[in-house]
This record gives structure tokens, sequence and C-alpha cells, in this order.
């Protein structure tokens, strides 16, 4: 322990107060999920009605799909303009446009919701009017928004990893001949994959998880997964929500663990060339 | 950055340089940047039954058309200057608190055993891979009536019957703390993991006690993770939107929330922009400030 003030029986209460703060809400909820009892107040018993009334709401399904597919396909693009982003910021020197362009590049991480989700709503009804697309709203819609905001996420993740790298790979490979694009492709990305995999994941989880910007950029036809919970929740306590919750955290929990076994055997493999 | 190293992409193969920097610049500027210009343009129209419910800006017989009615509209309203002031204040409140708990944990965490950081990090971010609606949601089931703090406060006769948590401002608060407070750890943890403890060790050699080593080394040296996990949590919680809707009460009126009234419940275009417009404008400062400390940041972690 350094000797600074703050003794470790301290610091130790501030961690288990903090992590008991972030866990018993999940904990609870959960919990509850299994109660049989409609209302949260009363537990009537075990039971998996809840689970059961989850897998027979089609609604929910629905929206789930929708979501997997809209965070799919976000998720891809975002990464891909995310790690271009990143390329050019760290790797490109001093451009015309630069600041703006890592101004454009930093916002979306702290914009409003709110603000976001108007403004693309504003842009996609001049353009309908003014060229024709994109003709109504709805999944294709969402996923544009998506795209703009998370690729800011991928941005700064893969940008971290770029940083880190040994510059002499690449420099050497330069002097044997390579070009830019060789470099990039032969080079550069294996060595950022594993930042690449989890900014693709980040930038899906967050597609998953909006509400704001997709209830201001959808159509009447297509309702992601967080909009059919607030339409629910909007109402009080529903128990197959929590249910719902349970799943997530279940999903969530497993799929992490899957995410952290490949980027550690990622890591292993690829990581001639990092510094740090 | 731009320094010494760089200079191999300067070379020719442009082509690969221009996609490169070229294509997310384009998305940005079109998705992003344009957006704001087109509801700064919307904020001067005039709402209008229709499709789209606002006047043209510009018309054929009687060219430009830009009518301020709708900022004269904002300052003329209360409901405007209570959703303001009240966001501000419930935001700087949520953020002193998540600095209050987020400073000990990341400290705690950044002195923890190097085996134990990354356990603790981990279980820091797991609850913000799980859904942000669903652990808003946990605390209205936490904070209800008959819920787990009620029945805990009387259990430990604190209180003799349940008292209203839920939507409260307090609630809010809460769950602006509750949701934020790992965007507030990391920045201080990557700060406080990289403070040299030799600087300590010195200051405790030349006779300075335990509390001043932490007022003159510590703290200083992690200003820039204090400011940017404020403005990390500080910024978003101003337009929050989700948290005041389902854990505050009728009188809870944050900007988000009553910029979403506005579009989704009054329909009116121009307002809902003007009020968009105020906010970004409001925000313009800490952002660029967040995003000066985010570059000296990665500048220094080099």
């Amino acid at each position: 322990m350094r000797r600074d003030g703050r003794s470790p029986t301290f610091l130790f209460s501030c961690l288990c107060f903090g992590f008991a703060f972030l866990y018993v809400p999940i904990l609870v909820m959960i919990a509850y999920s299994f109660n049989d009892s409609r209302l949260m107040s009363v537990w009537t018993g075990f039971s998996l009605r809840w689970y059961g009334a989850l897998w027979e709401n089609e609604r929910i399904i629905d929206a789930a799909l929708l979501s997997l597919r809209i965070a799919f396909v976000s998720a891809t693009l975002a990464t891909a303009l995310g790690t271009l982003a990143a390329l050019a910021i760290t790797r490109m020197g001093r451009f015309r446009g630069r600041t703006l362009f890592s101004g454009m590049l930093a916002a979306p991480l702290v914009m409003p919701e709110v603000i976001t989700g108007l403004s693309l709503l504003m842009l996609f009804v001049t353009l309908e009017g003014a060229v024709g697309w994109p003709s109504g709203r709805g999944a294709d819609t969402i996923t544009i928004a998506h795209v703009t905001f998370s690729m800011a996420y991928v941005a700064v993740v893969v940008q971290a990893r770029l940083m880190g790298l040994d510059r002499a790979l690449e420099e050497a490979a330069m002097d044997l001949g390579c070009r830019p694009m060789g470099v990039t492709f032969d080079i550069i990305l294996p060595l950022i994959a594993p930042a690449m995999l989890s900014g693709w994941l980040l930038a899906f989880t967050l597609s998953l998880d909006d509400l704001v910007i997709a209830s201001f950029v959808s159509g009447p036809e297509s309702s992601t997964l967080p909009m059919v919970i607030y339409s629910k929740v909007r109402l009080g306590i529903t128990p197959d929500v929590n249910a719902l919750a349970a799943v997530i955290v279940a999903i969530v929990g497993i799929g992490i663990a899957v995410a952290g076994w490949l980027m550690a055997r990622m890591a292993r493999t690829g990581s001639a060339g990092v510094r740090s | 950055m731009g320094r010494g190293g760089s200079a191999e992409w300067q070379r020719p193969e442009r082509q690969w340089r221009r996609t490169v920097a070229g294509v997310p610049y384009l998305w940005l500027l079109v998705f992003f940047l344009a957006p704001f210009a087109i509801v700064l343009r919307i904020s001067f129209a005039d709402p209008l039954i229709g499709q789209p419910p606002f006047t043209p800006l510009h018309d054929e017989a009687q060219g430009l058309q830009l009518t301020a009615d709708n900022y004269r509209f904002l300052t003329e309203d209360d409901l405007y200057w209570v959703s303001y002031l009240k966001s501000m204040r419930i935001a700087l409140v949520a953020t002193l608190l998540c600095l209050l708990i987020g400073y000990p944990m990341a400290y705690g965490i950044a002195r923890a055993r190097p085996v134990w950081r990354n356990v603790l990090l981990l279980l820091v971010m797991l609850p913000f891979w799980t859904s942000f609606l669903l652990r808003v949601y946990a605390w209205m089931g936490m904070l209800s009536g008959q819920g787990v703090v009620n029945k805990a406060l009387l259990a430990l006769g604190l209180v003799d019957q349940p008292v209203q948590i839920l939507y409260t401002d307090f609630a809010v608060c809460l769950g602006i703390v509750y949701t934020y407070l790992p965007f507030m750890i990391l920045p201080l943890y990557a700060v406080l993991e990289r403070l040299d403890g030799d600087l300590l060790d010195a200051a405790a050699d030349l006779g300075g006690g335990p509390r001043q080593a932490f007022l003159d080394i510590t703290l200083p040296l992690s200003a820039p993770g204090v400011v940017a996990g404020s403005m990390l949590v500080f910024i978003p919680a101003l337009g929050e939107f989700v948290i005041p809707s389902l854990l505050g009460g009728l009188d809870t009126l944050m900007i988000g929330r009553t910029l979403y009234d506005e579009f989704f419940i009054n329909r009116d275009w121009p307002l809902a922009s003007a009020v968009a417009s105020v906010l970004v404008l409001i925000l313009v400062l800490p952002i660029v400030v967040f995003q000066r400390v985010s570059q000296l940041g990665r500048e220094a972690a080099r």
C-alpha cells in the first residue's frame, strides 16, 4: 500500500459498496423473474411461467429478431468505417480538415441521444423530399443511425490498439517496397484484429441497446426490442420483462466469456508486434 | 501526431489514402454534420399541418423565409427555462456523486494486485454490456412502494411506512449515477494506474503526511481523468430521456424529455429543433473541453 492517505480498508469497503451498488439491482431483477406472482411485492413461489409467456410473445420475439439483424449489419459497417477512421487519425499525419474529422469522430461519444435522433430524422425527411431516398423509414434508417454513432466507439478502441503497435514492422515492410495498402492488409489488420472484434462487439451491444435514436428514425412497421420493452415498462413492472432481462444477462455473460477466450487466443498468436 | 513516423504514408498511393480518410469522413459529414445544419434550419421555420410539418424556408414567390418565433417562444414559456435548469442541476449532482463513488473505486482497482485488476475492471464493465433500458427498469422494481429499498428501510426501522422514492428527482439522480458510473471509473482508472508510486514515496520521505501527498500529488495528477470522466457523465446526462421518463415524476422536467414530448406528443418539429439547437449550444463548450482533454490524454499515453 502506498503512503498517500487512503487505507486499504477504506478502499476495500468502497469497492465492496460500489460493486454491491452495481450488481444488487440486476440480481434482484433476475430473482423476481422466477416469482410466481405478477406483483413484485410478494414472493409466492418459484415458477418459470414468465419465461413461457416470453417465449409465446410474438411481438417480443419479432422485435428481438429485427434488433439482432440491425445490430449485426450496423456493427459490421461501423467496424469497417471506424477502423478506417482510426487508421486515418493515427497513420496519415496531418491532412486537410483533420481537426473537423477528429471532432466529428469524438462528438457522438457524448452527444445526447435525443439530439442525434432528432437531427437524423430531419436529415432523412429532408433527403426524402429532395432526392426520394430513403423512401419511408424503417430498418435501413435505424441501421444508418446506429452506424453513425457506434463507429465513433469502434474508432476509439481501434485507435488505442494502433497507437500501441510497434511501428518498426510497418517501416520495415515499407523499406522492403510494400505499399500502404499492402501494409494495411498484411501487417496492420492482423495485429488490430482483436481490437476490431471488441469494437464490433461494442457496436453490436450499443445497437441492440438503443431506444431513443431508434424511436426517432424508425417507421410504423419496425419496432426494435428496446422500443417494445419501453412501451411495456412505461406502464409499470411486468414480470415477463424480468424474464427477458435474465435471458439477456445470461447471453451477455456467455458472450463475454467466449469473446474473452477468443481474444486471449488471438492476442497470443498475434502479439508479435505489440509493444506495451 | 503528424510527427516523424507517419512520413511513410505521405508517399504516393493517393488512392488508398483517399479511401482510408475519405469514406468515414464523407459518412460523418452526411450523417453527423449535415443533420445539425438541417435542424438549425428547421428551427427557423413555422410549424404546419402536413408532411413535412413545417413551412419551407425557401419560397419561389417570397424568397428566404426565416422566423425567430420558436426561439422567442423558448424564452417566454417557463417550461423550457425550468427544463434546462433542472437538467443542469440533476446532471451536475449526478456527476459529483459519480465522482464521489467512482474515484475511490478506480483508486482501489488501480492499487489492487495486477491479477485482480482485470477481473475488477471486467466487473465494472459487465453491467454496461447488458441492456441500459433494463438496468433503469431494475430500479423501478427496487424503488417502488413495495420494492427492496423500502422493505429494507422498514426492516431497519428507519421509516414507519413506505416512502415515495420512485418518480422523484432523487430517483432520476440515482438512475444516472447507476448507469453512468462505469464511464467515470474507466478514465479515472486509466490515469491512476499510470501514477508513479515513486513520487508518493518521495513525498513521504520528505516528511509530507499521507493527506498532503494525496492532495499535492495524486489529485492534481489525476485531474485529466476527473475532467474526462465528468464530461462523459455530465454531457449525456444533461440530455437524458429514458431515466427521467421511467424514474422521474411528472415534474421532473429534463430537457431531453421536454424535447421528446415536444416532438412526439405536440408534433411541433420547428420548436423541437429550436430546443435541440439551444441544447447543442450549451454543450459545445463541455464537448470541446472533453475532446481536448482526451486528445491530451492520448498523446501523453504514447
